[in-house]
């Protein structure tokens, strides 16, 4: 099977580890993964904030650099969704464009992938994985499906964590606030790493956290993943 | 035009106010408990019914029939309630309302109004013109009454005192009562009791809102708990109505669907205590003159817009201010406007009609667009999408701006990849400021961002680079 990764404009520039980890996930599931060079961002920031004539070219590129692919596949919910419920509207017709929990599960029908990561971890749905795109719990079916892992319920799981994009930096008090809670309910859990299916909201969480030394590391869902006994996940430096 | 009442003239913008409501912990502390518990109840009141889609859908699908054919249809409410003996006046802004409902009680030579809890009327200000004509209304719905003593402002559609625990309640009741009292809620209720039961016997003209109006029947429908707006509405000689112009639902049987919608989205129960219903007037039953004033203050202007109209499918359930995170955390009144929470965030701009007043352009910016709203909303309003429909609107009423510019660039950056690339490269240097691996401080705007929270070190390597060098020549 062939599929196009869209590594999103932020993975690929701050969380390269995340965008290796798909491909070598994907690979060792049997799929053939390419890396269109000419992809840059989806646009969302801009459509989310108000900019939407600027949006439209970026969904258009979208459209043209994936032409083709049977699958595109993306480590972001938001992503995501913005190029499956948003692009249509900008005036773009978009190739079959997946979340990464999504496709593991729906398109290639495995929740087992064979990982192993011997830590204690919690999941953050993040918003538009949930609502926008209805992923439910297929995130958490493929942790549980995890060897050596220890899952632990996140309480109040369902509430945003104050990301939101340029929310963020527009109404930045408000989305602390959020985001204190959030860390309230992460820290609770005790556990070691925070894992979710999107780099934003986890730079969010995980930047919060990491100001508060409070000793927690937010990972990406594809890194649990693709961390095997032989290969084993590895912070970054 | 006189400016709409609908926002509280002076509210700063929604991220000045919220700021000030966010260090209010006695606020927090009550919305947090107030919310958490009417959320759970109500995710257990919808849960138990298998058809609640459905009814959903069929709570769209009325409500987007109505607003097509809105204008048959208030002619044909105008002719049931005439030919049941009301008396419709039609408004076209909150100004000729007030004026309206001022002439109607001084031809009644009412110098009090008791009033049941109404949306509408708080939109138009209401209150504030009665008093400034020499009329005193008076709220009887308990957390109505609470805002009012309080000389308060409301911060919830429903449950306007929200925001109030019951030891504040107890000392405004107090102050304005002149009486001893514990806080316990039956002993407060009691002294609200009593305070009302005196105006509902004495006083002669009552005004309300409307839940619905039924256009083939004329009937109008309000649905409440305390059975105190059931007062108002049979004791009083004068009832008037108040009524913005969506509110209609074409047929009875319509009714069917809302009743089963609204208060388990609500107050999370079955059914509300109190359903009062009345058509025109029945001689000898209630009372024996009954005006309806119809409003429009922005409604026609909101209808125009495609994506924006859905905000008029809204039954005002309150539903989304429960579940909305930023809610719960800046409270009502940093919304500046009697509709606050998701739905004003929306609604409010909307019926102020001009972007250029930046209190109703922070509006839509109040939103991390998480989509809880949407998830319970009754009519399924996409609350989110004209969020940032609306956001689209306040972009292009500010014109060019260092924001403006510096999207403009980020788009011009992300139309090639090899700009793209460039860039990444220049902003990988930011790396060498990094400290154990991140930033904690950056120059503005992003030090909003790096007040509460660090940023990653940007990697040495980009993803895309990693690939060409790795994967492209095999
Ligand atoms: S927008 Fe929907 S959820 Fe919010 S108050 Fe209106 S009907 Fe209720």
């Amino acid at each position: 099977m062939k599929v196009a990764l869209f590594a999103t404009c932020l993975t690929d520039t701050f969380f390269p580890s995340t965008a290796r980890a798909v491909v070598r996930l994907l690979e060792r599931l049997g799929c053939s993964v390419e890396f269109p060079l000419d992809q840059t961002c989806c646009g969302q920031m801009h459509f989310n904030t108000g900019y939407r004539e600027n949006a439209k070219p970026l969904a258009r590129k979208y459209a043209d650099v994936f032409s083709g692919y049977d699958y595109v596949v993306a480590p972001s919910g938001s992503c995501a969704g913005m190029v499956r419920e948003i692009h249509p509207t900008l005036g773009a017709s978009p190739p079959r464009t997946f979340e990464l929990a999504e496709f593991l599960v729906d398109v290639l029908g495995v929740t087992d992938v064979g990982a192993w990561f011997p830590h204690r971890v919690t999941y953050h749905p993040t918003c538009h994985s949930l609502r926008m795109l209805g992923v439910g719990d297929k995130p958490l079916a493929l942790l549980r499906a995890v060897k050596a892992l220890d899952l632990v319920e996140l309480p109040d799981s369902t509430q945003c964590c104050g990301f939101g994009g340029t929310f963020a930096v527009k109404n930045a008090e408000t989305s602390t606030a959020m985001l204190a809670d959030k860390m309230r309910c992460v820290l609770d859990t005790g556990a070691e790493v925070l894992s979710a299916g999107d780099n934003s909201c986890l730079m969010h969480i995980g930047g919060g956290l990491s100001r508060l030394r409070a000793g927690v590391r937010s990972v990406h869902l594809a890194e649990i993943l693709a961390s095997t006994e032989e290969d084993p996940w590895r912070a970054t430096p | 035009m006189a400016r709409n009442p609908v926002t509280w003239l002076g509210s700063p913008t929604f991220p000045k106010a919220a700021k000030a409501a966010l260090n209010d912990t006695q606020l927090r502390q009550n919305l947090r408990k107030a919310t958490g518990t009417i959320r759970e109840r109500r995710a257990a009141a919808v849960t138990e019914m298998t058809d609640w889609e459905q009814l959903r859908v069929a709570g769209e699908q009325i409500k987007d029939d109505v607003l097509a054919r809105l204008d048959t249809l208030l002619v044909e409410l105008e002719e049931s309630v005439t030919a049941r003996g009301g008396v419709v006046h039609w408004a076209r802004d909150a100004e000729e309302a007030n004026r309206i409902v001022l002439d109607l009680c001084r031809q009644e030579n009412a110098s009090e109004v008791v009033k049941v809890k109404s949306m509408a009327t708080a939109e138009i200000g209401l209150n504030e013109a009665l008093e400034a004509g020499g009329v005193q209304a008076i709220e009887t719905d308990l957390a109505e009454l609470i805002v009012q003593l309080g000389d308060d402002r409301p911060s919830h559609i429903l449950v306007p005192a929200i925001h109030r625990n019951r030891s504040e309640i107890r000392e405004i009741f107090q102050r304005r009562m002149g009486v001893e009292l514990s806080d316990e809620p039956a002993d407060l209720a009691e002294a609200a009791r009593v305070y009302l039961r005196e105006k509902f016997l004495t006083t002669k003209v009552a005004i309300s809102g409307a839940n619905f109006a039924v256009a083939d029947t004329g009937s109008i429908v309000v649905l409440e708990s305390e059975g105190n707006g059931r007062m108002c509405l049979t004791l009083p000689e004068t009832l008037i109505t108040v009524m913005g112009i969506e509110k209609l639902v074409p047929t009875w049987q319509d009714l069917e669907v809302f009743l089963q919608l609204l208060p388990r989205s609500s107050t999370a129960e079955r059914m509300n205590p109190y359903t009062s219903v009345w058509t025109g007037v029945t001689p000898g039953d209630g009372p024996q003159s009954f005006h309806l004033v119809l409003i429009d203050n922005g409604r026609t202007a909101t209808l125009h817009d495609s994506v924006g109209r859905q905000a008029l499918r809204c039954i005002r359930c309150s539903a989304c201010l429960n579940v909305c995170p930023v809610y719960e955390r800046t409270g009502g009144q940093s919304y500046g406007s009697v509709y606050p929470g998701p739905i004003g965030a929306i609604l409010t701009p909307q019926l102020v009609g001009d972007m250029h007043d930046p209190q109703a352009a922070s509006l839509p910016y109040a939103s991390s667009l998480c989509g809880a709203c949407f998830e319970v909303c009754p009519v399924r309003i996409d609350i989110p999408s004209v969020l940032t429909h609306l956001r689209a609107e306040a972009v292009e009423a500010k014109g060019r701006t260092a924001e403006s510019v510096a999207m403009a660039a980020a788009a011009w950056v992300f139309a090639e990849a090899s700009r793209y690339e460039k860039a990444q490269k220049a902003g990988s240097l930011a790396r060498f400021f990094a400290k154990d691996g991140r930033i904690t401080s950056l120059p503005w705007p992003g030090s909003k961002w790096t007040s509460s929270r660090d940023v990653p070190a940007p990697p040495a390597e980009s993803f895309r680079s990693w690939w060409r060098k790795n994967r492209c020549q095999k």
